[in-house]
């Protein structure tokens, strides 16, 4: 018995021993919480992003499609000069910035009700509603709108129920403007929302008894509160529409491509320079928005 | 504050961004039931085929235990690397600090083809095999933003001075991690574990360039959708997806009324 006992006791104070050291060296336990995280991040993820933007300047044989490691600015100029690659660039960016605001437009009054309207039973229902859509499957969403556009799908049943022609949506750019909407819109919800709840009561009171109209208050109050909350979210739409490749390939035409449906093209050729010097082009153009959404207070907002 | 009428107004308006939302997710739903192999609206009949056929299809059962696999695996090193890194950028003040959390939220800030790119990339010249390691490194590198926000802001909400206090009376590191820390901690790794685990179910972009000639279940849908082969089936599945997605998210959101997508700020309403 009394062995055991002392047992336990030993093996107690050689945690309290170490507990104490961790304690009085706290770099230690530093160290020993970030290594793993910070080596697996540094190393894999890092090395990845280094290795793609590398082979962006370097360029494949023609013959072999090997890479050769041999430093030249051919890709960026291909780009820069081929009007195929500018047209795919601005439909990407044209697009992307068309779904945020339109995202902003719809985003905006479902965020007040929620924030100042419901009662709070309502509002943690709709939160539910908003929260359920972001995390479901994108795909699913994406696929869903497919079945809906197609010719024999439920928006051409309705149009035709009222009496109207088919609507003809389906693999174009409107189908993709109105499915990049909707999958983005709870990502523009959520904090503009968590913006506009922040807006204390009295700011309007004091607005109203100023003697300004709703109108007003909506202008010069809570508007200009909003705006980090509708920066913050636009961070998401922008982002998320300049990377995609799956939207363009499952409801775009012939003429809808782009930017990562041609790099998911030349890594399958493979030409790797090529797409990692196109794939830079959307994180360039993410770098200069989250510069100017901090100045705009984004990051304070979310 | 606001006039009956604006209130009216805002409430249809919400009325229709909510419908908006929910209509195409119950419409596909109701696909799953279609008794026609074509696909047109109003669907022709009512069925229970599809979910028997595709659940007795051998390669959609072998991609959805990839899918499992994958996230079970992606989920576990998440919650590991997300718990620890959360647990130094709460604790510690120190040189580099803000560059570890940014490095940490750089996957879910850069599109998903610069992630699946770069890791294709590096996959290529480390000479390293795509195999299922190599989804589950992807699929991680994502995950472990999900359950470190999780952790972080669940410890941002409790005191550190408890800690001191069950070390002032004499417990030991143990001791305190199991009395202290774990039961403040325990419902946000849950939350963000099923957090990271929905996403990495769903993930399609990163997994095309990680998973070479592997199928996982999206992969599977992604590609019959696109060669229109097996709707009836895709369609069966797509029902269970969105089951299995939604399931998580909804416990996650109960235990810790945070979206997954806000930081910090005014919490949410519980459900």
């Amino acid at each position: 018995m009394t062995e055991f006992a002392e047992a336990g006791a030993s093996l107690r104070g050689a945690r309290l021993r170490l507990s104490a050291a961790l304690w009085r060296r706290p770099w230690l336990k530093l160290g020993l919480l970030l290594a793993a995280p910070v080596l697996v991040f540094a190393v894999v993820y890092l090395g990845a992003l280094v290795s793609l933007f590398v082979s962006a300047f370097w360029q494949i044989d023609s013959f072999t499609a090997a890479v050769i490691h041999k430093w030249t600015l051919d890709n960026f100029k291909t780009l820069w000069n081929d009007h195929t690659y500018c047209r795919i660039t601005g439909r990407t960016i044209g697009l992307a910035a068309a779904v945020t605001v339109t995202d902003a437009v719809l985003a905006f009054p479902l965020a007040y009700f929620m924030a100042r309207i419901a009662p709070p039973r309502w509002r943690a229902l709709l939160f539910v509603a908003v929260l359920l859509p972001l995390w479901s499957s994108y795909l699913v969403r994406i696929y869903a709108w497919r079945t809906i556009l197609a010719k024999n799908g439920a928006l051409n049943w309705v149009l035709n129920g009222l009496g109207l022609p088919d609507a003809g949506l389906a693999y174009t750019n409107t189908a993709m403007w109105i499915v990049f909407s909707y999958v983005w819109l709870p990502f523009m919800v959520l904090p503009v929302y968590a913006a506009l709840e922040r807006i204390p009561d009295s700011y309007l009171e004091a607005s109203q008894d100023l003697g300004a109209k709703g109108s007003r208050t909506l202008r010069s109050v809570i508007l200009p509160l909003a705006i980090p909350g509708i920066v913050a979210g636009s961070i998401f739409t922008f982002s998320l529409t300049l990377g995609d490749f799956i939207t363009p390939a499952l409801v775009g035409g012939a003429g809808s491509s782009f930017i990562g449906n041609i790099v998911e093209d030349k890594v399958g050729q493979p030409d790797i320079p090529f797409a990692a010097a196109f794939a830079t082009v959307p994180v360039v153009v993410m770098g200069i928005y989250l510069l100017i959404a901090r100045r705009l207070g984004a990051f304070e907002a979310v | 504050m606001e006039t009956r009428s604006t209130r009216i107004g805002l409430g249809v308006a919400t009325v229709a961004v909510i419908a908006f939302l929910w209509l195409p997710l119950l419409l596909i739903m109701a696909y799953a039931f279609n008794s026609s192999t074509i696909q047109s609206w109003p669907i022709s009949g009512f069925t229970f085929h599809w979910f028997h056929q595709a659940w007795h299809d051998p390669e959609v059962r072998s991609s959805l235990w990839l899918s499992l696999k994958v996230g079970l695996a992606a989920t576990v090193i998440a919650v590991v690397l997300g718990t620890a890194a959360a647990a130094a950028i709460y604790r510690f003040r120190f040189f580099g600090r803000e560059a570890v959390s940014f490095l940490l939220l750089l996957p879910i800030a850069l599109p998903g083809i610069i992630t699946g790119m770069a890791l294709n990339s590096f996959f290529n010249f480390g000479g390293v095999q795509l195999s299922i390691w190599t989804i589950v490194a992807g699929h991680a590198t994502f995950c472990v933003v999900i359950v470190y926000n999780n952790v972080l802001a669940r410890l941002r909400r409790s005191s550190p001075s408890l800690i001191e206090a069950s070390m002032d009376l004499g417990a030991d590191g143990w001791q305190t991690f199991r009395w202290v820390i774990w039961p403040v901690l325990s419902t946000a790794l849950v939350a963000g574990g099923l957090l990271a685990f929905a996403l990495s179910f769903d993930e399609v972009i990163v997994t095309t360039f990680t998973a070479g000639a592997q199928t996982t279940l999206p992969i599977f849908i992604l590609d019959n959708i696109q060669r229109g082969q097996q709707l009836p089936v895709v369609n069966a599945i797509v029902f269970v997806v969105i089951l299995v997605t939604v399931i998580p998210v909804t416990i996650a959101q109960r235990l810790t009324g945070d979206t997954g997508v806000l930081r910090r700020g005014s919490s949410p309403p519980k459900v």
